[in-house]
């Protein structure tokens, strides 16, 4: 039997950044905790904020559903994980710079020049285009789980267009609607600011070229996406146009948005498509997403692009594997947060542990993300696990395994009252001019008794995350 | 050798479109084995955007014309002085790793055909001989016929039509030496045929293979040789789309038709 690690307790004892919320929470009678969650229920539809869930039917526009519980850390807690996350993102980058430059960590040795340079995420069109700041992923995702008191763990790097930080301000903006009191007997750091470090970040990437202001844009595939809204509520946040790929267009040397007063020129596009559709010329010649020629004003300095063309070779999930190496190689650190132990398929005798021991394991496809594709071992029945060994058998490449893990659990409303639930943390890291971290994240939680799946897209929940003054 | 070429492309579209934006590979690079002496590209009320040298090397030019439009005429002219080296890419500044040039795409992708015939080569390990092989092979297998494909026929098409053009010669190269494990991609550019200089010919397709020690080598299986002298290479890339030398997008619902004239010739001095 699994020991978790709950966040709450010590033995009896109440942990003491969970002091006030002990009171708090044995005071709350279950009518008030109806109430109040039927309340947030009703906040978050009225707000509009839903997020569509791929591959499971129903109702597209489905609310993910909010617990209450917050989940908290203290200052010194969180100092550690701050230092941890903003040096991964540094290393990220440094990486990014390397091998689209001289491809010093490959040279070295230190990581195999297959897995970057054939890459699928790699792009050959933007070797040796250095972006403004030489910064390639300006939102750096870090999806983190908590096994001890002292003991977090990488789980993966989000270095394209992580999502969900809406959700990070709306849970807040929700609890202190609803709990104001609980705001003024805690000391708890602020995460309203992300919004504007967002538009400091992306304003200091404007390139060469731009003289003036910089005009930042968000650029949308459009409302049929998942995250739709939350590009137009940070657009809104930020104060700065929401676009799709039809409302901009580009002439002699720069990109220009369509708009009532005729056309305006755009500096900084923050982008929320992938690499594939944002240049029809450049890539993918069937894409109606992105602006033909947007490559072209990019390479020659007209435009910067949040985040760069090909930044998605640092999150995969076969290079994860060596961002403890990175950060080893270019800051000349040792890793503050550790990764997961990762075996990869592609080697033959890590293929043939993870086959034997698919029981104990969580499989992970190599380019895949929201939890689709997943093998969780404990959870699945004999046959689900011969089903999934012939899917790795076929396409070795294509998995990596890690271990399960003892994900760390918080309390969180459920039916019966109030029960421990596993959770996990996306921390933003913001990378411009500086690297900014904003002390709070995304706390998701497994809703589902024993479920160690977070994701949204597979029913997890969500939490306000605080971070106490220190 | 000095090569002069005049090139140039008309694009005529049914019905005006409200723009255009181009992205251009039209000018040579200067390496050991090619010097341009004088190079100039023309669009007509075109607007010129951003360039730059890309990874490859290939000297990337933006374009943009604003329409109501009708009619693009795209003019090149220039000189440049050849010499022969036997097909090797000595000089050429480029930071591409080769290892890119594995990548297949849909119109190279390798059929059984395609893959047998490479693995009848026995060229896994890379290496000159191995080279040759593959692109004797080609032009065995392929014979070159004008007007047999169409641009959009791959290379497995091609071999089992037994007959295509330069495009389809260096796509089943491309095919089969990356089955081979070795770094191959496509370039585009001009060739002086001194025969008869007859138009189509001249805008010409090859291919280059990486081989260890000596970096990238042309192989033209189209005229059973490597490019010498008579050949200018404007630019590569993982296949004829990636490689084109001119890349456009209209908006606008006109139907585009296209009249290419151009000249490579041999000049004095």
């Amino acid at each position: 039997m699994t020991r978790y690690f709950n966040e709450m307790y010590e033995g009896d004892q109440v942990r003491l950044p969970y002091q006030q919320l002990d009171a708090w929470m044995r005071n709350m009678p279950a009518e008030l905790r109806q109430m109040k969650q039927a309340e947030a229920e009703a906040l978050f539809r009225r707000i509009g904020i839903t997020f569509a869930v791929y591959g499971e039917g129903g109702d597209p526009d489905r609310l993910i559903p909010f617990d209450m519980f917050p989940r908290v850390f203290s200052a010194f807690e969180w100092a550690k994980l701050d230092r941890g996350v903003k040096q991964r993102a540094r290393a990220l980058n440094a990486f990014l710079a390397d091998v689209y430059g001289r491809g010093e960590i490959v040279r070295a040795g230190r990581i195999p020049a297959n897995l970057v340079y054939q890459n699928e995420a790699y792009e050959k069109e933007v070797v040796g285009i250095l972006p403004p700041k030489g910064v390639y992923s300006h939102i750096v995702g870090v999806d983190l789980v908590r096994t001890g008191p002292d003991e977090f763990f990488v789980l993966e790097d989000n270095c394209r267009t992580p999502s969900g930080v809406s959700y990070m301000l709306e849970n807040r903006e929700i609890m202190m609607r609803m709990f104001p009191a609980l705001f003024r007997e805690n000391r708890i750091e602020p995460v309203d600011t992300y919004p504007d470090l967002l538009r400091r970040t992306l304003a200091s990437v404007a390139p060469p070229k731009c003289t003036g202001e910089p005009v930042i844009v968000i650029l949308t595939p459009g409302h049929f996406n998942s995250a739709y809204y939350e590009h137009s509520f940070l657009a809104d946040l930020m104060g700065v146009e929401l676009v799709e790929g039809q409302d901009l267009f580009v002439e002699g040397e720069f990109v220009y948005m369509r708009t009532t007063e005729g056309p305006r020129r755009v500096d900084v596009i923050y982008r929320r498509i992938d690499d594939a559709f944002i240049d029809p010329l450049c890539f993918r010649p069937d894409s109606m997403l992105g602006v033909p020629g947007l490559m072209d004003v990019y390479r020659s300095g007209g435009v910067a692009i949040c985040s760069a063309p090909g930044a998605g070779v640092a999150d995969d999930k076969a290079v994860y594997t060596f961002v403890p190496e990175m950060i080893r190689f270019y800051l000349g650190e040792e890793p503050i947060l550790n990764n997961v132990p990762t075996w990869q398929c592609a080697k033959p005798d890590d293929c043939k542990y993870v086959l034997e021991n698919l029981a104990e394991l969580v499989v992970k496809e190599v380019h895949g993300s929201g939890g689709y594709g997943m093998l969780v071992g404990p959870k699945c029945t004999k046959a689900e696990i011969a089903e999934f060994a012939k899917r790795i058998e076929a396409k070795p490449h294509n998995y990596i395994a890690q271990p399960t893990l003892a994900l760390s659990t918080t309390p969180t409303f459920v039916d019966q009252g109030i029960a421990p639930r596993h959770v996990d943390l996306r921390p933003y890291c913001l990378v411009g001019e500086r690297v900014e971290l904003v002390p709070g994240g995304l706390t998701r939680v497994a809703l589902t008794e024993g479920s160690l799946v977070v994701n949204s897209s597979q029913g997890g929940g969500v939490k306000d995350t605080w971070v106490l003054a220190g | 050798m000095l090569l002069t070429v005049d090139h140039v492309t008309l694009y005529r579209y049914s019905a005006p479109v409200r723009g255009v934006v181009q992205s251009h590979r039209l000018t040579p690079s200067s390496f050991d084995g090619q010097r341009v002496l004088d190079w100039q590209v023309t669009v007509s009320d075109g607007l010129r955007g951003g360039g730059f040298r890309d990874g490859a090397g290939d000297f990337v030019q933006a374009w943009s014309i604003q329409g109501p439009v009708s009619e693009i005429e795209v003019a090149v002219r220039g000189t440049v002085e050849t010499s022969d080296l036997a097909g090797i890419l000595r000089g050429h500044k480029e930071r591409v790793p080769p290892q890119c040039y594995l990548e297949s795409t849909a119109i190279t992708m390798a059929d059984l055909a395609l893959a047998e015939l490479s693995d009848s080569a026995e060229a896994t390990g890379g290496g000159l001989e191995a080279a040759h092989r593959l692109a004797s092979l080609v032009a065995d297998h392929i014979a070159y016929e004008p007007g047999s494909t169409i641009a959009a026929t791959t290379a497995a098409e091609a071999l089992a039509l037994g007959k295509g053009v330069c495009q389809d010669q260096a796509h089943a190269l491309l095919s089969m030496a990356r089955r081979a494990g070795i770094p191959a991609r496509y370039v585009s550019g001009y060739l002086h045929s001194s025969a008869d200089g007859s138009p189509h010919e001249a805008a010409h397709a090859w291919a280059e293979l990486w081989v260890p020690d000596l970096g990238w080598v042309g192989f033209d299986p189209a005229n059973r040789c490597c490019p010498d002298d008579r050949y200018i290479r404007l630019g590569s890339g993982l296949d004829a789309l990636d490689a084109a030398p001119i890349k456009g997008i209209a908006r606008g619902h006109g139907e585009e038709s296209l009249d290419v004239r151009l000249a490579v010739q041999q000049s004095s001095q």
